[in-house]
């Protein structure tokens, strides 16, 4: 296995940029690695059949004397949600397969003017609805750390491709957790933007007022730097804000070096204790409070006392918008369309298309959220769900005036076996409890390892949340209490993580 | 129905089921969402985001039907929109 | 189906008390479309684009495409807004109308549920014979419209019995703005004409403010009248509760509105005179038949779940900018009749039947390109009207104003009679050029050389011997048969005045 793949996009930027080490080599390591492991992991749905030219192309700019961006030949893997032209988007369902958008995202568009090398699309939940990516229409992804398990969801390809050394970084988006959550279970680093801080034009809506798109990276740095290429105002994103943000990477260099966690005041939220948490979950979790207590952070509880209602508020709010977002695939402009043997009128073939194309847990949500919209039913659901909103930002507001960050646990529990959880919806939207209360709050959150579970060896995360615009806060803490833990480990988490089997395939890429 | 999915008869029993349990679960937001808390539609308060009057990159016909299912010319086609009893 | 009865109107009347309802949508002609930078089909200049040219991806719903909203349609609809006399919003949102249908992109319309950009206005309405009728209007708000299908393999090119429909989203993403009056009561016999006032005065209205070429017949303005009946109560009785209503839709001309909105009150007041109830459904106006038919019943489609549009941020018009559309509006339409009627001198019929043929722009335009307001109220009202009439399209599509004041101008300098010029008038409707170049090819300039009428009167008065005698008697009259011939002799290219004189002086000599 190349040492290339074991570099952070940081590294490799600077080796890229110093002449050590070509796009084109970088990439066709990276290509090797996913032939090598894919078949196991599935982190992948496609992989770019043109990766080597876009890398030879910035080959040639930067031979040319082009003045190239730190991220420039990089390989980055791309969450299936967010539209290529060059490459089909699924959203992870069948009612797309196939789908070729005639635009880019943003955030691809931007990616690519920075030199980017876009290495292929990676699974996920359909339509970002899951926190385990076992319900991808294309089969589950495997976590690099026990292939038997999940890697999370929505963006559970994303966050193993990067954990699987398959790319040094990816893209990936969060409605609930969908970022957050997967860098939990797989050792890796997850940010989820303030809302309106990334351009969600060109990412298959979920739910418009949760959804944000963001880094997905193995280090905060290199989160940071992708953070910096794909951040600001887009003017095709109604909602995306107009502020200048400062520079993410610098904020991560910053709190690697500085002394940030000096008198940072660190809430802990009351509503949200260790009996609801797997024991090895809860015990890495203050373990790295303790760490940053040492280094004169303050540990303050606060309250956060609508928290509690914000996984049922967000499973009435996303239903509601969803079942909006996804009417349009009806078989008439794009997707698959299903006729009924002997014909049928239009509607019978919107309705078995859906039918067929939808999975389970779509259908579910969609079939709910028209009930949470309906004549009737709207004050009660969809219009009180809002009001839990307003209460959760209250909670946030109220916080944030006591402390700096809030940390939590990034999810109840470690990585769960495939199929442990599929047949119990509620269990399973359980696993957001604490990321959800950000997106309904538009609050910013990371999430970084915080260590392994000592029952099942697996990864942990520790989440941060700041204020609403703060998000460099977050790259600060988040480097700085990642420099103390990987100093205390005398390596990365992903150190650990087992040897994944290399399956010889000839013939180079899927 | 409103969803326009065509489920199975399976698929109704099972997602009743889950439905009911689901629904239960969420009438808990009603606790807390009294008439005096307002509700809160976008997480970052913005307004008036307006964009010229001015014509942009459209997509080329070409374009607009790459994905089309079915298509006749310049135009997609679908199916009857009534039945024959309309 | 078996035509439905109908009563007679005014026996109807006497029964039945009509209450209307009118929901006007106005396409505006802003340069792109209302959440989307594609052209605009309803702008003049995209008139002529062929189907899915003008598209942006939100146009087509395409997975990650997002609405922005056009800053001139905000504008536009502010100004209607103001001139319906109504209060402008603070703020308002954009909503979801949540239905499926294969001309939606999205299958959710965006548009304005609770919060419209304008309330609680009213319009003032003028009736062929001056009446003033005031119209409330309840609101106006923003919206986009839908795309056009197409049904084919069916018998009428209707929906019913077609085999497939075609697709065309150009229109998909239209702005719109829809106008809601309240219920109008109080309209009795008088109820079609008001219909057609009302939706007339609309027209002038938005073409006033330049924000829309609201050409009924292109689907600028549409149209959907409301109509039930009420049972008038008999002296010291308790009024009746107000009766079921239909809502007829694709009214595509003025005279279709006063007709629909007269046929079902007719067809009602039959159903209700024989003890059967009004079905509450949307109806389709036939303007070959003249008659309403059931369109889709109303059914569970009729929930649209609407929710605030969480794509688009809430629209709060700066005061300064209302105040500023404000005082930008133009002349109230009726302010502006009263003006104009003065200025041109016309009398009260004049002026009603210019304004009543829908001519006051053409005319107005016609006198600024240096024609008489007689001139040009004579052209438009008699001949353009008439020839429009035959075609079964409106005057202003025939010819310019600025070819009605040429052509007059024809006459004036005496290039062509009365009788002339209406040949060339055709000539130009035809499509032949302006009117010089029509009677440059068609060679119908009056003859102006009086050699060639002498030659010609010569020829008459030898074919007929009689005449000179009985003009030299002092019987001038009688000049009359030789004009005629000569006349024909010309083919009508000749000044009659002119070739009487010639006569009488070839008589005094």
């Amino acid at each position: 296995m190349s040492e290339i793949i074991r570099w952070t996009a940081a590294e490799l930027g600077a080796k890229l940029a110093a002449g050590e080490v070509s796009s084109v080599e970088a990439t066709q390591a990276h290509l090797d690695r996913i032939a090598a492991v894919d078949g196991d992991v599935h982190a992948f749905l496609h992989v770019n059949e043109h990766a080597l030219d876009a890398a030879a192309d910035v080959d040639r700019r930067r031979a040319a004397g082009e003045d190239l961006g730190a991220l420039a030949g990089v390989p980055l893997a791309i969450k299936d949600v967010l539209v290529t032209t060059d490459q089909p988007s699924t959203s992870g369902s069948r009612i797309l397969e196939g789908y070729r958008s005639p635009f880019d995202a943003t955030v691809v568009a931007r990616s690519r003017a920075a030199g980017l090398v876009g290495i292929g699309k990676t699974n996920m939940d359909e339509f970002a609805m899951g926190s385990s990516t076992e319900h991808s229409a294309y089969g589950p992804t495997h976590n690099p750390w026990d292939l038997d398990r999940i890697p999370g969801g929505s963006g559970g390809g994303s966050a193993a491709a990067v954990a699987a050394f398959e790319a040094p970084i990816a893209l990936g988006s969060d409605t609930g957790g969908s970022i957050r959550q997967p860098a939990h279970v797989t050792g890796t680093v997850g940010i989820k933007p303030t809302y309106g801080g990334v351009s969600r034009y060109g990412a298959i809506a979920l739910a418009s007022s949760l959804d944000q798109v963001g880094p997905v990276a193995r280090t905060v740095l290199d989160a940071g730097l992708l953070h910096d290429v794909i951040g600001g105002h887009d003017p095709k994103d109604s909602t995306s804000l107009t502020d200048a943000w400062p520079s993410f990477a610098a904020a991560a260099r910053e709190g690697a070096t500085g002394q940030v966690l000096k008198g940072l005041k660190v809430g802990v939220v009351r509503e949200l204790p260790d009996s609801g948490f797997q024991a090895g979950v809860a015990s890495s979790f203050h373990a790295a409070l303790a760490q940053m207590e040492a280094q004169g952070a303050e540990i303050v509880e606060i309250s956060a006392p609508h928290f509690e209602y914000g996984v049922a508020a967000y499973y009435l709010i996303l239903p509601a918008e969803a079942s909006s977002n996804l009417a349009k695939f009806d078989s008439v402009r794009f997707g698959l369309r299903v006729t009924p043997p002997g014909g049928g009128t239009v509607e019978d073939v919107m309705s078995l298309t859906r039918e067929a194309g939808f999975g389970p847990e779509v259908k579910r949500r969609i079939i709910l959220g028209t009930y949470a919209l309906s004549a009737g039913y709207y004050d009660a659901y969809y219009g009180s769900a809002q009001k839990v909103r307003t209460l959760i930002q209250q909670d946030f507001d109220a916080a944030f005036a006591q402390v700096d960050v809030i940390a939590t646990p990034s999810a109840p529990t470690t990585a769960f076996k495939l199929g442990e959880k599929i047949d119990d919806p509620l269990q399973m939207y359980l696993n957001d409890l604490t990321t959800i209360p950000a997106n309904l709050a538009g609050v910013p959150g990371i999430s970084i390892p915080s260590g392994l579970a000592e029952e099942d060896g697996l990864p942990v995360g520790i989440q941060f949340l700041a204020p609403v615009r703060e998000d460099a806060r977050l790259y600060r803490v988040g480097a700085a209490l990642e420099a103390l833990l990987v100093d205390a480990w005398g390596g990365p988490l992903l150190d650990r993580a087992p040897v994944l089997a290399e399956k010889t395939v000839l013939g180079g890429t899927r | 129905m409103l969803a326009r999915i065509q489920l199975s008869d399976d698929e109704v029993t099972q997602l009743t089921g889950q439905l009911d349990a689901i629904v239960d679960n969420i009438a808990k937001v009603s606790e807390v969402a009294t008439p005096d808390v307002e509700p809160t539609s976008h997480p970052i308060p913005l307004h008036n985001v307006f964009r010229p009057d001015v014509a942009g990159q459209t997509l080329t016909t070409a374009q607009a039907l790459q994905n089309a299912p079915d298509a006749d010319g310049d135009r997609f086609r679908v199916t009857a929109i009534l039945g024959e009893e309309q | 189906m078996a035509a439905a009865k109908l009563m007679d109107f005014d026996k109807a009347l006497e029964l039945f008390e009509p209450v209307l309802g009118f929901e006007v949508h106005v396409e505006l002609n802003t340069e792109t479309k209302m959440f989307s930078d594609a052209p605009n089909p309803a702008n003049e200049r995209n008139h002529e684009a062929g189907p899915n040219t003008l598209i942006a991806p939100v146009d087509l719903g395409l997975p990650g495409s997002l609405p922005v909203v056009n800053e001139t349609a905000i504008r536009s609809s502010i100004s209607l807004g103001l001139a319906l006399g109504c209060s402008i919003a603070e703020s308002c949102r954009f909503a979801r109308k949540n239905y499926f249908y294969p001309d939606l992109g999205k299958n959710y319309q965006i548009s304005q549920y609770d919060e419209p950009i304008a309330f609680e206005g009213s319009v003032e309405v003028e009736l062929e014979d001056g009446t003033l009728v005031t119209i409330p209007i309840e609101r106006a708000h923003m919206e986009e419209d839908a795309g056009k299908l197409t049904h084919m393999g069916g018998a009428t090119g209707r929906i019913q019995g077609a085999e497939y429909s075609l697709v065309d989203y150009n229109r998909a993403g239209v702005p719109l703005v829809e106008i809601v009056t309240k219920t109008i009561f109080g309209a009795e016999h008088r109820a079609p004409e008001i219909a057609k006032a009302y939706v007339a005065t609309i027209r002038d209205i938005v073409r006033g403010l330049g924000i829309s070429e609201a050409r009924l017949e292109r689907g600028n303005l549409r149209c959907d009248a409301n109509v039930s009946l009420r049972p008038r109560a008999l002296p010291g009785e308790p009024v009746a509760p107000l009766g079921t209503r239909t809502e007829t839709k694709n009214v595509n001309s003025m005279r279709s509105v006063e007709r629909a909105v007269r046929y079902e009150i007719q067809r009602q007041a039959a159903i209700l005179a024989e003890g059967g109830t009004i079905t509450q459904e949307t109806r389709h106006w036939h303007e070959d038949t003249g008659t309403t038919s059931p369109g889709r019943p109303k059914s569970d489609a009729d929930d649209y779940r609407y929710f605030p549009e969480p794509d688009l941020l809430p629209v709060q018009p700066p005061r300064e900018l209302v105040e500023e559309l404000r005082a930008a509006l133009p002349e109230q339409p009726v302010a502006r009749r009263r003006r104009l009627m003065t200025e041109w001198g016309f009398t009260d019929l004049e002026f009603q039947d210019v304004r009543n043929g829908g001519l006051l722009d053409e005319v107005a335009a016609t006198i600024a390109a240096g024609s008489t307001p007689a001139a040009a109220r004579k052209w438009w009202t008699t001949e353009i009207s008439r020839l429009a009439n035959l075609q079964e399209r409106e005057p202003a599509e025939l010819i310019s104003p600025e070819n009605v004041a040429a052509l007059q101008q024809l006459v004036d300098a005496g290039t062509l009679t009365d009788k002339l010029a209406r040949q060339v008038l055709e000539g130009v409707i035809a499509g032949e050029g302006t009117p010089q170049q029509v009677v440059d090819a068609r060679g119908l300039a009056v003859v102006s050389d009086d050699g060639a009428l002498i030659a010609a009167i010569d020829d008459a008065l030898a074919a007929q011997p009689d005449v000179m005698a009985k003009i030299k008697d002092g019987k001038v009259q009688a000049a009359g048969a030789v004009i005629g011939a000569v006349m024909k002799a010309m083919k009508g290219q000749a000044d009659a005045a002119r070739v009487r004189e010639l006569i009488l002086e070839r008589a005094a000599q």
